[in-house]
């Protein structure tokens, strides 16, 4: 468990930089909802941002990818993300099937959904130079909503380890988009993988 | 002026807008990427959150035809389409100009088939170009918003009286999520009068023919009409821009200079495109190289001495165009462009680039190659190229 709100040395070094945050999943996980809503936390703390997916012959359990471009000041880039600052892999099963880290910058932040142990995970990324992460997304998302529906789940992890945005408005947009009991559940998941992430 | 903020994707800002304008007459047929402006907008009014009458259409044929009919009784109508539905319109674009119905449509830009492909290109509106609509692009959410409300106004106007086009890119605009500044309802009302002025309507009172045979003897006149009406549209988007800004406090002209003043070379762009073409701009004077770009917003009616008066003094201009055309002296915008700036004095060499056709990416780099090119070209004494980038040699 990390003590305290861990910014990544690329956040601190240039605050004005435009960060790129790929997110990959597999259809059917909310890979899309989750750059949005990262996009809509950004854009309630005055950030600007340009949050998309890839749209592709895509179906439910292939592998998918979403992208969220967030900067504090305004930016008119709007070219895809080759080379991410921050990677979030939604799906597990991923590590095994495409190359994750792909184009991830020297120095980035990865962060998994893995349930085994930290060890067993860094031996997908030997000679990645990047900050590595995990939390067990599937298993609290099990838990906390009763489906494994991890995408929000990861953000919750996503924000501890980077402050890409506050917490607080990630719960916001959370509870905007999913009313009553389902945005509870959320809230909770979102806040459990915020502490457990290491 | 306190301003509100709001996540939206393109075809969102373009519904949100026109449930501002809550025009009187809607009818769409759905097409990617537009989907989502019908989406949204069948919503607002399932749930009574606007007044428009919904017309859901069989093709988009159809949805043009029903446009028109509407709008020749007074009313406000809107429509969105994208690639093959605006190509499957195109028999009644030339009916709403003839017609002068102020019809308002949104285009989500996208690739024409074959081979079939869904992803953002700009020819599917750029083919429009002489069918006698205004036409305008835009580059993010923030202008998809601006453009559906101002375009009823240029539309609308009386002086004008012709339908009006906007396009964003399928995607990359349309299904991407920006930050949009949004306006009250209250704001639209005094920007935009709650009902079109209309001199001549169908009505059950009136005794009134439209769409009449004319032969040899008026057609032209009618044609000539619609030209004079075409060149007044580009004085009265000028103003409506302007009075657009000063409600909204955000600047918007028919063309847009970026940190042109003392550039040597400019990057001439549109749509999105506009928006990679100015961060490379901002990547190459950090090294101090004297770059600007300009962006052309307003496509149709042509906006001939604003681009003169931008790119006087330039070297050398690298045009890049997201839309195709074959066999042609240059890509679509370059032609005009050419044509806007022959026999003046102090003008660039200009480079025309076709790229980015079905989707596919230029990036930032890619764009500097472009600009190299260009240098070289400019070096050598060549005063118009055209080439493809970014594909597969």
């Amino acid at each position: 468990m990390l003590e305290t709100v861990h910014l990544s040395s690329i956040l601190v070094k240039k605050l004005v930089e435009i960060i790129d945050v790929r997110i990959n999943g597999r259809g059917g996980q909310g890979a899309v909802t989750a750059s949005r809503l990262l996009g809509e936390a950004a854009i309630i703390e005055g950030q600007y941002v340009h949050a998309f997916p890839s749209f592709g012959p895509e179906r439910a359990g292939a592998p998918v990818t979403s992208f969220a471009r967030i900067c504090a000041e305004q930016f008119t880039e709007k070219t895809e993300v080759y080379e991410p600052h921050i990677v979030v892999v939604i799906d597990p099963t991923l590590l095994e099937a495409i190359p994750v880290a792909e184009g991830l910058r020297d120095g980035g932040t990865i962060v998994v959904n893995f349930e085994g142990m930290k060890e067993s995970l860094m031996k997908y990324f030997e000679g990645v130079h990047a900050n590595i992460y995990k939390v067990a997304g599937s298993k609290i998302a099990l838990e906390e909503i009763g489906r494994n529906v991890p995408n929000l789940v990861m953000l919750g992890a996503l924000l501890r380890v980077t402050g890409l945005v506050k917490l607080e408005s990630l719960l916001k947009v959370t509870t905007d988009r999913f009313k009553g009991v389902l945005g509870e559940k959320n809230v909770a998941a979102i806040k459990r993988a915020y502490e457990e992430v290491e | 002026m306190v301003t509100k903020v709001q996540g939206m994707t393109g075809d969102e800002a373009v519904a949100y807008a026109a449930k501002l304008v809550d025009p009187d007459v809607v009818a769409a047929y759905p097409i990617t990427p537009q989907t989502i402006v019908v989406e949204r907008y069948s919503d607002f009014v399932n749930n009574g959150e606007v007044n428009s009458s919904f017309i859901p259409v069989e093709s988009e044929h159809s949805a043009m035809s029903a446009c028109v009919g509407a709008s020749l009784t007074g009313a406000r109508v809107f429509t969105a389409t994208a690639s093959a539905g605006l190509a499957l319109m195109y028999e009644i674009l030339y009916v709403a100009s003839g017609l002068r119905c102020p019809i308002v449509l949104a285009v989500a830009n996208r690739a024409f088939s074959a081979p079939i492909n869904i992803h953002g290109e700009c020819t599917d509106q750029m083919v429009c170009r002489d069918a006698s609509w205004v036409s305008l692009f835009g580059e993010s959410a923030q202008e998809a918003y601006d453009e559906t409300i101002l375009s009823f106004k240029i539309a609308e106007h009386k002086d004008v009286l012709l339908p009006t086009m906007f396009g964003i890119e399928g995607f990359i605009v349309t299904h991407a999520l920006e930050r949009v500044e949004t306006l009250t309802k209250h704001q639209v009302e005094d920007f935009l009068p709650a009902e079109r002025k209309v001199d001549h309507r169908f009505c059950p009172d009136e005794v009134i023919s439209f769409g009449s045979l004319v032969l040899q003897d008026y057609y032209m006149e009618i044609k000539r009409q619609q030209e004079e009406a075409m060149q007044r549209a580009y004085l009265v988007t000028k103003d409506v821009m302007e009075e657009f800004g000063e409600l909204s406090g955000r600047k918007m002209e028919v063309v847009e200079k970026y940190k042109l003043e003392d550039a040597d070379y400019a990057l001439v762009s549109y749509g999105a495109t506009a928006g990679n073409a100015k961060a490379v701009v901002d990547r190459l004077r950090e090294k101090g190289e004297k770059v600007g770009a300009l962006k052309i917003r307003l496509h149709r009616p042509f906006p001939s001495l604003d681009v003169y008066e931008a790119l006087t003094g330039i070297k050398a201009a690298t045009i890049l165009d997201r839309s195709v055309t074959f066999g042609s002296p240059g890509t679509i915008m370059q032609t005009d462009i050419s044509t806007a700036l022959y026999g003046k004095e102090n003008i660039p060499s200009l480079h025309g680039y076709i790229n980015g056709l079905g989707g596919r990416v230029l990036t930032l780099p890619e764009i500097e190659e472009a600009l190299e090119m260009s240098k070289n070209y400019n070096d050598i004494g060549m005063t118009s190229t055209l080439d493809w980038i970014g594909y597969r040699k």
